[in-house]
């Protein structure tokens, strides 16, 4: 059985200017000690299809669908059961970490919190678990810097905070949103390395949520594009990165800077803007952009297998997977 | 060689920061840019690569005497800046613009796009009518990719992308001989960086322009520069030109930079080397004696700490403040 299992989850926000589907008919599975990278750009849902997961989502969106983890429908399980299982056998870390910690309590305290509750420590003991697991995030001085408060800290050790918290319960799903986002890449590449070794020697399976095609490329096992709320396309990291099979995947790879390719005269580009959620298209959301589009794409293509092994949504089956120049 | 456009010599930007207790006040100086210079040839494009806190933003703040400079030289076309009067310096920032990296928050609200473009033209050129004005505005909405139809809109009914495309618009109005780019592209979605990655290239070549491009994103600073600046706690730690610097990186702190930037090459990305820098940034109130890097670099030996290095030249345009970058 599947740790996660997500079947047709669907996310609405009723907002004064009518209903925003944030996420539609979403469907997909991580296996224990899997790694998968969802990649997306600002509102594709990445981060809301999750924040349902774990039901935190704002007070005016409402998920419908099945979120099945360990077997049990966190959609329909009462606040009492979400709380035995956030930050205990499933947690998150958020890009904000300025944010995400609170101001006013010292960082020490935060995280001995998690274990008193979760694991009903006591006090002292929860204090060495947990300077025992900031030594482990690699924080320089751990005893002193539990005594420190959030904003004492710089915004890589902020970070490794959330990431320790995140860990000290051992769970079994870690949903990184963003975490590296804010961060210099030298602390990037620091806080990359500790899930990829957390992944690795507890097999804790890890969602990887980001816009950063080289992030997933580091650590994913298989990889799900979104695109205006629906998964484009899911496949084997190899697959996705040498042989895309969706056009917004195809062209999100070659629009991408990156260190290793040769310098042409100028960037490839994906035309247009990213759609507005409000004023989708009936068919395919990406068709507006695409260059591959036919009369066919005015209907929704559905997420169905691919020559090349995975899934994608797309009606032509005539399209090269295009390898990213390199 | 043709004069330099811009040249900064020994440029220093200290902020003072109170320490002391409530009752007494103690300044320590806080060392934002510390002894930078270059030379920037007309139409060209200087790459300014650095970590959070290196001193990249003040750096470019400094060169428009947008910030108080502590001491050094700015000099713009022949002319030394630090010592001008503010009209004078108002008269030369004509030929020098800058473009924000928050697309939205660097555009007011409450104006329209097409007077948010007009506006440094209204400000230096009060002679010109109205009708040229819009002539003029039109012409340069239609440049950066802006249609017509969009020049009575307001701010927030534009994406990311657009509204840097406006921002762009404003800087470009005057025909500048330099623009100052902060993080012009960090904001943006991927799919909408390209585009406007493209937007500046394709500006600069028509007008000729110089650009100092300012990121933390070394993949688009190498499709864009025509020579990169590496900063450190504001001091430069390496400079030169695009093709020399991708390829031999000289010192430390770049081979670390490069290492760390992920490719999106799963078998690339997971075979790589990577240096991993140890401890973290030191305070800029309090940076290290000698080499601002050596508490952090591998190869640093007691020298390091007694000596500042020098700039030396490791091939032709290419320059490195290392004291072991032969080994």
């Amino acid at each position: 059985m599947a740790l996660l299992d997500v079947r047709n989850l669907n996310v609405r926000f009723e907002t004064p200017d009518g209903a925003v589907e944030a996420v539609s008919d979403l469907s997909f599975t991580l296996e224990k000690g899997e790694c998968l990278g969802i990649v997306g750009e600002s509102g594709s849902g990445k981060s809301q299809t999750f924040m349902a997961a774990m039901g935190l989502l704002a007070d005016n969106g409402k998920a419908s669908g099945e979120v099945l983890f360990d077997g049990v429908n966190l959609l329909t399980a009462g606040e009492k059961t979400l709380n035995t299982i956030r930050g205990n056998k499933a947690s998150m870390v958020f890009q904000d970490h300025m944010t995400s910690l609170t101001p006013h309590m010292r960082v020490g305290r935060q995280l001995t919190e998690v274990l008193v509750r979760h694991r009903g420590m006591d006090a002292a003991t929860a204090r060495d678990a947990v300077i025992a697991m900031l030594k482990r995030v690699q924080i320089p001085e751990p005893a002193r810097r539990a005594e420190m408060y959030p904003h004492e800290l710089s915004g890589g050790l902020r970070q490794r905070v959330m990431i320790a918290m995140s860990l000290l319960c051992s769970p079994a799903l870690l949903i990184a949103d963003e975490p590296t986002t804010a961060l210099d890449v030298t602390v990037q590449a620091l806080i990359l390395d500790l899930i990829r070794e957390v992944k690795e020697k507890e097999h804790t399976s890890v969602i990887m949520i980001t816009h950063d095609l080289g992030v997933v490329a580091g650590i994913a096992d298989r990889v799900a594009v979104m695109y205006a709320g629906r998964i484009v396309e899911l496949g084997d990291v190899n697959q996705i990165f040498t042989a895309p099979q969706h056009p917004y995947t195809q062209g999100l790879l070659a629009c991408t800077p990156r260190l290793d390719d040769v310098l042409g005269k100028s960037l490839k580009t994906i035309p247009g803007q990213p759609p507005n959620l409000q004023r989708l298209p009936p068919g395919c959301a990406f068709a507006p952009r695409c260059t591959y589009r036919i009369a066919a794409c005015a209907a929704r293509p559905p997420l169905r297998p691919a020559a090349g092994g995975g899934l994608k949504a797309c009606v032509r089956d005539d399209i090269q997977p295009v390898r990213a120049a390199s | 060689m043709t004069a330099p456009l811009l040249s900064i010599r020994d440029l220093k930007v200290h902020f003072p920061v109170r320490t002391g207790r409530v009752i007494v006040a103690k300044y320590q100086s806080l060392r934002a840019v510390d002894g930078v210079s270059f030379d920037l040839a007309p139409g060209e494009t200087l790459g300014i690569v650095g970590e959070s806190g290196c001193g990249k933003t003040t750096l470019g703040r400094a060169v428009l005497q947008l910030l108080p400079v502590t001491s050094g030289a700015v000099t713009w076309l022949g002319r030394e800046m630090t010592s001008l009067d503010a009209a004078a310096v108002k008269a030369a920032r004509e030929n020098m613009q800058i473009v924000f990296q928050d697309p939205l928050a660097s555009l007011d609200p409450r104006m329209t796009a097409g007077d948010i473009i007009a506006e440094p033209l209204r400000n230096y050129h009060p002679e010109l009518s109205r009708a040229e004005i819009a002539r003029r505005v039109g012409e340069l909405m239609e440049q950066v990719g802006l249609l017509p139809g969009m020049v009575n809109r307001y701010p927030h009914e534009f994406s990311g992308g657009q509204c840097q495309r406006i921002g762009i618009a404003r800087a470009m109005i005057l025909k500048p001989k330099l623009v100052i780019c902060d993080e012009p592209v960090s904001a943006l979605d991927v799919s909408v960086r390209a585009q406007v990655i493209n937007l500046l290239k394709d500006l600069q070549k028509t007008f000729g322009l110089s650009m100092l491009f300012i990121s933390h994103d070394l993949a688009v600073v190498r499709h864009i520069s025509d020579r990169v600046l590496v900063l450190y706690l504001g001091k430069v730690m390496e400079l030169a030109t695009r093709e020399s610097l991708y390829q031999a990186p000289r010192h430390p702190y770049t081979q670390a930079l490069m290492s760390a930037v992920p490719i999106p090459d799963p078998a690339k990305e997971r075979a790589k080397p990577r240096i991993i820098l140890a401890g973290d940034l030191p305070s800029p109130l309090n940076p290290p004696s000698g080499c601002v890097f050596r508490t952090r670099c591998p190869n640093a030996t007691a020298v390091c700490a007694e000596k500042e290095p020098v700039r030396e030249s490791s091939a032709p345009g290419h320059d490195v403040w290392c004291h072991h970058w032969r080994e």
